[in-house]
């Protein structure tokens, strides 16, 4: 299984500052199924932001889709962003927008015409069971509805990597089955997910996903999987 | 560059409503209403330099000191000059009633005049060559020319309209700062969609677009509606001048190119505030990763 992903003695800090993530060393292969677990203040969210790109960090270098982004620059990064799916923890709708127009809008910033976008989006819709709301604004939607917007926007581009911070953090137990049922499914049709959580009971309903803890900013990784990935033949 | 400037229905969303609603068509209104009237004062200004410049270019008069009483026979010398087309003897009651307007009617009555004759030259003729004959042709008598008469205020006039010219290049640049504070601060406001836009990979073009149609637009309409009203100042203004402009020969102080580049100028304005709009934007958002 190739690498999408990998750190090289990354380290991370804002301003001058303790460093938040210090000497991450690991890889992400494509296609797998990772869960990003570790106490409050760990580092979690800023992972993330390397990982979707909405960070550098301030040593240590990051290849990402066999692209090194040390000395890439800014110029290249939306192209970068548009193979990437977030879902935000605090889904980050746009509050003007419909459900409709929020969902649509990786696909219409990558360019697609408009005949292009309606059917794919209320397919989307309709995955995380909100057809009937897709003119609502966020305003009017429930948490979880909101949530479930975020991730279909995330998710309506195809990304090779999904990454999620606490994606059921906002939603009741059934509905955090049901997201994850949906991130399983995008995980079969080839996208890498990385989801931060402090829920372990999804990594329990989740064979074959691999576990990263982060502690203080440094990466636990006892079973070596992220440094040595295991194949999909392996894992099963 | 005009798809450029253009946004579709669904990108012009992203940005909200909120047309109109700013400082922004307001400061584009007063700024080309500024602007405007500015540029015509200038135009105005240079147009009656050229007029009274070109007016006084073949008029000239003959000075005779001490001539009076000699006037009809050295008009009939003039006549005979090569080079001099036509001859106006300037009666003696028409000097004094331009002398009374300064020294009142009993204050010109005693003062001695000379003897006055407007001449027209042809045009080919060399004032020098004439100059020269005239006062061959008649003792005591000499050429001058209205221009030199009216050089001093042509070069007022000129500088007037050099300094119009300077106006509204500074009413531009102001216009182009308030252009990027409200920019600015339009940025700040759609921070949190900017963010959303940037992480599902929109370039910065994408985003500058977005707020470029926006300015533009409100500064079209900020801007039409500025001109609009100065063309209304401006007509009324042109009314109350009809009589003072009558002393250039009726001619228009502003011609067709100049009320073209005055409608040109809202334009212009909007034109200059969607590419600092661009601009601010893009350096703004160069700074982010």
């Amino acid at each position: 299984m190739s690498t999408i992903v990998e750190f090289d003695r990354v380290g991370l800090r804002y301003g001058v500052g303790a460093e938040i993530l210090c000497d991450l060393d690991f890889r992400l292969s494509r296609g797998a199924f990772y869960f990003l677990t570790g106490p409050s203040g760990a580092g979690k969210t800023s992972l993330l932001k390397l990982l979707y790109l909405a960070q550098r960090p301030t040593r240590g270098r990051i290849s990402l889709f066999n692209t090194d982004l040390a000395d890439l620059p800014r110029s290249a990064f939306p192209a970068l962003r548009r193979r990437i799916g977030v879902i935000y923890q605090d889904f980050r709708l746009i509050g003007h927008l419909s459900a409709f127009d929020n969902v649509a809008l990786p696909l219409r910033i990558a360019g697609a015409r408009e005949e292009d976008v309606d059917g794919p989006v209320r397919e989307m819709l309709a995955w995380v069971g909100l057809s009937d709301r897709s003119s609502a604004r966020p305003a009017t939607l429930s948490g979880g509805e909101q949530q479930r917007v975020a991730i279909a926007r995330a998710v309506i581009a195809r990304p090779e990597l999904l990454v999620a911070d606490e994606p059921t953090g906002n939603v009741d137990a059934e509905m955090a089955k049901r997201i994850l049922y949906l991130l399983g499914a995008l995980n079969r049709l080839g996208t890498t997910i990385v989801i931060a959580t402090h829920d372990l009971s999804l990594v329990a309903a989740t064979p074959g996903a691999h576990l990263m803890r982060l502690d203080r900013g440094a990466l636990v990784d006892p079973t070596g999987a992220l440094r040595h990935p295991p194949t999909r033949e392996a894992r099963q | 560059m005009i798809a450029d400037l253009l946004a579709n229905p669904a990108e012009s969303r992203l940005l909200g409503s909120g047309r109109l609603r700013g400082p922004m068509p307001w400061v584009m209104a007063i700024m080309t209403f500024v602007m405007v009237i500015i540029a015509a004062a200038g135009l105005a200004l240079a147009g009656a330099a050229e007029l009274s410049a070109s007016a006084a270019q073949s008029r000239y008069s003959v000075e005779i000191a001490n001539g009076s009483g000699r006037q009809a026979e050295a008009a009939e010398r003039l006549r005979q000059v090569v080079g001099i087309r036509t001859v106006r003897p300037v009666a003696d009651s028409e000097m004094r009633a331009m002398l009374e307007r300064w020294l009142g009617s009993s204050g010109s009555a005693d003062i001695p005049l000379p003897a006055l004759i407007d001449v027209e030259l042809a045009p080919d003729a060399d004032p020098v060559a004439v100059a020269a004959a005239v006062a061959r042709s008649f003792p005591g008598a000499e050429l001058r020319a209205h221009g030199e008469a009216l050089a001093p205020l042509v070069a007022a006039l000129r500088s007037l309209a050099l300094l119009a010219v300077v106006l509204v290049l500074l009413v531009a640049a102001a216009t182009a700062a308030a252009v990027v504070l409200a920019t600015l601060g339009a940025l700040t406001a759609h921070r949190a969609t900017i963010d959303v836009m940037h992480g599902v990979g929109a370039t910065d073009q994408q985003i500058a677009r977005l707020f470029q149609r926006r300015i533009a637009v409100d500064a079209l309409a900020g801007g039409l509606g500025g001109a609009l009203l100065a063309a209304l100042v401006l007509t009324i203004t042109a009314a109350t001048l009809g009589e003072w402009t009558a002393g250039f020969g009726g001619a228009r102080l502003l011609d067709r190119s100049d009320l073209s580049l005055l409608a040109a100028l809202p334009l212009l304005a909007a034109l200059l505030a969607t590419l600092v709009a661009r601009a601010a934007v893009l350096r703004a958002l160069g700074e982010r990763l």
